[in-house]
């Protein structure tokens, strides 16, 4: 079960150091490192939805919202993501979905 | 409704319009704001660019962004008339003055935050060093 879990988030392909963290764990799971959210580190106070090259960094091949359990994000920052992301679909700058 | 609002608004035209033509929507959609007395605060020719999927079977579209002041009136009016017109692909309009006043107030914390913390004089130089290049980059 825990294989399967590990395989979900790899898919993202994304964070590679936090994969590393998480995955080659026999026995007991590892503690991972704690992330901290990037934009709190950046000091970002508004996301951007025309900022297409932040914005496909958290909207993996399958173009959907890369969840903050695997970012790191913190809730504030991943709201104002979902929001950007979402408006940048509507122009057509992202895709709803990407097969 | 007496305070000003600042919206942006994108919107895609058609790839196969000539470069006279997008000149023309754009002052057309400039010219509706002024009209009703708003002001155009900017406008940006995004360019050509692919868009991430088909809009009436078209793969590319012209972006073109305004930036604009009004009461709501001239908005509402602008979107009347890009909804009719087939040259227009796709239009967006955001409202941007609430986010802004959001994001002052995330900083204005921040900052009180960084006060709070003790024997961080370092740390509250360090802050005001980024608060002054935010100011900057706002102001470019």
């Amino acid at each position: 079960m825990s294989t399967n879990f590990d395989e979900r988030e790899s898919a993202y392909g994304f964070e590679r150091e936090y994969e590393r963290a998480g995955m080659g764990g026999r026995g007991p799971r590892r503690m991972q490192r704690r992330k901290i959210c990037r934009f709190c580190m950046d000091k970002v106070d508004y996301i951007d939805f025309k900022d297409v090259k932040l914005l496909q960094s958290y909207t993996p091949e399958r173009g959907k919202i890369l969840p903050r359990r695997i970012s790191g994000v913190c809730a504030t920052h991943q709201r104002m993501l979902a929001e950007a992301i979402k408006r940048a679909r509507n122009i057509a700058l992202l895709p709803y979905a990407a097969d | 409704m007496a305070e000003k609002r600042s919206y942006e608004i994108v919107f895609i035209i058609d790839p196969d319009a000539e470069d006279a033509e997008v000149m023309r929507l754009t002052e057309a959609a400039q010219k509706i704001i002024t009209d009703q007395g708003g002001t155009i605060v900017k406008t940006e020719m995004m360019g050509k660019r692919q868009m991430a999927y088909e809009i009436s079977h078209k793969r590319n579209g012209i972006y073109v962004l305004l930036e604009a002041e009004g009461s709501g009136a001239e908005i509402a009016e602008l979107e009347r008339r890009m909804r009719v017109n087939d040259r227009i692909l796709r239009y967006m309009t955001v409202r941007v003055d609430e986010g802004r006043r959001r994001a002052e107030k995330l900083k204005a914390r921040r900052a009180r935050k960084a006060e709070k913390r003790p024997g961080s004089g370092k740390a509250k130089a360090q802050a005001a060093d980024t608060e002054a290049g935010n100011d900057a980059e706002e102001g470019a």
